[in-house]
């Protein structure tokens, strides 16, 4: 079975709204989904030296960055001459193979690892404003229709208001916030949040961090010391350390997911703000060269605006309106 | 650092041109595939990127560079004046009305930076003797209102808020109508983190604007930004019509090449840089040096106002003094080492002097900043006796500090060790004018490695 019909197929295997949510969470145009797939290569008769230049534009427009680029657009040039492809059409479902080929990873799931006998602890990490706050509000509401018992750990303790930001959260989905005041010591405050979750027997622990910079060591440091706490308190946790990606960063996303990835050894990545118009297309690199595994999407502001990680629905994702979007830029930017 | 990455690239770039007598056509041409990749790496938007390419180009390739004696210099002085130019030529100041009071409006997307950047802005005014008032009109994320009232606190600046049950289009008019009562010169509205396509949303602010007529719109953006800088700045700039962006979030490690995307969409120049989450972090944008900095020409004026900035006069004169009169003690030390990372990184600080690029030594050079935390750990681990005397330092003291600090027993010494080395070098330099004149060897700290 060719890669496109196995795409459809899978895609057709999900529940209608899950679907419906992802795609109108990616993409405000009401071009259908499955047809947008075919789009990109239409109207080409034969596949040139500008079609190839063509794509490496979409994709560096898409924040895939240079060297993935270069891979991607190599490997495919490769695959149409081993394979023999003259048809701009059979491009797409080569290259959308290439690309999940380069997200989903061996031995490592896009999905949740939670604890089989115990509860699951969860860390959040990530730079300044990308939405781990939210992400855990988000994934609190989700756990809870699940019928799980959550509890939250308010461990930015540093951003002004980032403890009652929690605390609305913790209100809104109605689980409960462990915390302590502004200024104390995060790691402390994860402490008291592994002691209260073991004591009210939760299912699941989430745990908020203050937002930093990878470059900034000391709180690199502090961000280890919370990492080491939950590590020496629970055999085996966390059993997911989160970094949060906003889709709209460039190229620092890979320095970020190293950085992080060195200190507390990033398990997963959740990519935020996908229902903007950034492509997110930084993880396809970070997938490829860190084998760190996309797990979850951030898709609005709201509770439910949460999906997990599907690579094929991003990879059209990542195509969709690329044509459109580029006629557009010409006229505002081009003089 | 920012940009650090593009300028290097540049440099190497520029470095084989240099060498050169004369610059061919095919020479530009593989300088600009280069200076291309560079531009893409940093995140300036690849149409950003072409368009420039190609003035550079234009202008490289033709007389003015083929006919120079020293075309390679030549290519690098236009590719330094299209950056500056596009960056802005000039700083740019905030605009102050002459009916006070000056209204400035802060929007976004989301994260970005605005309610942070709001109270930078309101201590920057207030330094400068003006009387602003914030305004919470974020009635959206939670806890973002008090997220301000906490930042106005901390800056003894009053902020206005009617809760989050009000319409932010109230909010802001009800705000500036306040500020002109109690004679408040400036009013800085917060307004809540949005999608540039989310229409309803973009409809607020247009109201808000319409409404309170604001001096300012200015566009919050991460310097991490990647390709779609773009698409939000031209989104909101259409819909709001800007007048001036803050790049946030520079003390960070990105090359920031959003910077020249959003000029180059929006045209608006870039008013300020954020550099660090504390409220004081908040910096002028100088077109002008960073082009300079871009290009590894160094940027003397940032270093010496910054060190300016850090270094408390008195606390210099003091030290001055106990070097002198050989009564420096490792408390001193510390402090001192506090003093110096107030500059910020030590690495952005040697990357802005001129030519520091080039120098050998320096450029497999790396400040160890997990060092310079290792040698805090071991002297706040001291007591006041120990940093007072450290020759009182035995053994078994040297292993407690060690465990203290988490270090091993050789840090420790290690430190004491440069410490003593340190103290000796003092003695030598009565006069540092005279030394500094003398030596190229310069002065080691314990954490450089
Ligand atoms: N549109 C959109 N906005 C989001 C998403 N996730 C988070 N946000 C918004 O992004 C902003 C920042 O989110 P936070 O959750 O506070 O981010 P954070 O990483 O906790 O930030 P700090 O704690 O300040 O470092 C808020 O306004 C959120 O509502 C998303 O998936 N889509
Ligand atoms: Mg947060």
């Amino acid at each position: 079975m060719s890669f496109f019909k196995r795409l459809k197929e899978k895609v057709a295997q999900k529940t209608e709204s899950v679907t419906q949510k992802f795609i109108s969470g990616l993409s405000k145009t009401s071009t259908s989904f499955v047809g947008a797939i075919s789009d990109l290569f239409s109207g080409r008769s034969k596949i040139d030296e500008e079609l190839f230049e063509e794509l490496e534009e979409i994709l560096i427009s898409a924040d895939v960055g240079v060297t993935t680029t270069m891979e991607l657009v190599e490997r495919l040039r490769q695959e149409v001459k081993e394979r023999k492809i003259k048809e701009p059409s059979e491009l797409q479902p080569l290259l959308s193979e290439i690309i999940s080929d380069m997200l989903e990873l061996e031995g490592k799931s896009n999905q949740l690892q939670m604890n089989p006998d115990g509860m699951t602890v969860i860390l959040f990490v990530g730079v300044n404003g990308v939405g781990k706050t939210t992400t855990i509000g988000k994934l609190a509401h989700r756990f809870k229709n699940e019928g799980k018992k959550v509890v939250l750990a308010a461990g930015d303790t540093f951003r002004a208001g980032a403890i009652e930001q929690l605390e609305v959260w913790g209100q809104r989905v109605g689980v409960d916030v462990i915390k302590h005041q502004a200024g104390a010591d995060p790691a402390a405050v994860i402490y008291d949040g592994i002691q209260a979750a073991k004591s009210r027997k939760a299912d699941v622990l989430l745990c908020d961090t203050a937002g930093r910079l990878q470059n900034k060591v000391n709180l690199m440091e502090e961000l280890k010391k919370v990492h080491r706490v939950i590590q020496r308190e629970i055999p085996d946790a966390p059993h997911e350390v989160l970094l949060v990606l906003d889709a709209t960063t460039g190229q620092n996303a890979m320095m970020q997911a190293k950085t992080f990835g060195e200190a507390v050894n990033v398990s997963g990545i959740v990519l935020t703000k996908l229902d903007g118009t950034a492509k997110g297309g930084i993880v396809i690199a970070i997938s490829n060269e860190l084998q760190v595994p996309v797990k979850l999407v951030g898709l609005g502001e709201k509770p439910d605006d949460l999906q997990e990680f599907d690579p094929a629905q991003f990879v059209h994702a990542l195509f969709k309106d690329a044509i459109n979007k580029e006629e557009e830029l010409e006229q505002s930017v081009g003089e | 650092m920012a940009f650090e990455g593009l300028a290097e690239r540049l440099q190497a770039v520029m470095q084989r041109l240099r060498g050169k007598g004369k610059v061919t056509e095919a020479d530009v041409k593989e300088a600009m595939r280069e200076v291309r990749l560079a531009l893409l790496e940093a995140d300036v938007n690849f149409k950003v990127v072409k368009t420039f390419i190609n003035r550079v180009k234009e202008r490289a390739v033709g007389q003015e560079v083929l006919k120079s004696l020293t075309p390679g210099q030549q290519v690098i002085k236009v590719v330094n004046e299209e950056l500056t130019e596009l960056m802005g030529g000039e700083q740019s100041k905030l605009v102050k009305s002459n009916r006070p009071p000056t209204v400035i409006m802060m929007v976004g997307l989301q994260g970005a930076g605005k309610t942070t950047t709001s109270g930078k802005l309101a201590r920057y005014l207030s330094k400068q003797n003006h009387h602003p008032l914030l305004v919470a009109a974020d009635v959206y994320r939670p806890a973002a209102i008090r997220q301000l009232q906490v930042l106005g606190e901390q800056l003894d600046t009053p902020v206005f808020s009617l809760g989050e049950k009000e319409d932010p289009v109230k909010i802001a008019e009800q705000g500036v109508a306040y500020a002109k009562e109690h004679h408040h010169d400036y009013v800085i509205i917060d307004t809540a983190g949005r999608l540039h396509i989310d229409e309803t949303m973009m409809e607020e602010l247009k109201a808000i604007r319409e409404k309170v007529q604001p001096d300012e719109v200015l566009l919050v953006v991460d310097a991490m930004t990647g390709q779609d800088a773009v698409n939000v700045a031209e989104s909101f700039n259409k819909k709001l019509g800007l007048t001036g962006v803050v790049l946030t979030k520079l003390d960070g490690d990105t090359r920031g090449g959003a910077a020249l995307s959003v000029k180059a969409v929006t045209n608006c120049p870039i008013k300020f840089v954020g550099m660090g989450e504390k409220t004081d972090a908040l910096e002028p944008f100088f077109p002008d040096r960073m082009a300079s900095r871009i290009l590894g020409m160094g940027d003397v004026l940032t270093l010496i106002e910054k060190a300016q900035a850090a270094v408390d006069a008195e606390k210099a004169r003091d030290l001055e003094r106990k070097m002198r009169t050989q009564t420096f003690t490792l408390e001193d030390f510390l402090d001192q080492l506090q003093q110096v990372r107030k500059m910020g990184p030590l690495e952005d600080m040697l990357a802005m002097l001129p030519g520091a690029g080039q120098i050998k030594q320096l450029k497999n050079f790396k400040v160890d900043e997990k060092q310079i935390a290792r040698v805090e750990a071991i002297i706040r681990s001291m007591t006041k006796e120990e940093k007072l005397h450290p020759e009182i330092i035995n053994a078994s003291r040297r292993k407690r500090i060690a465990k203290g600090s988490g270090t091993t027993v050789q840090d420790v010494n290690r430190l004491l060790k440069q410490f003593e080395d340190m103290k000796k070098m003092m003695k030598q330099f009565s006069s540092m004018a005279k030394m500094a004149k003398k030596k190229k060897r310069g002065f080691r700290f314990p954490f450089m490695s």
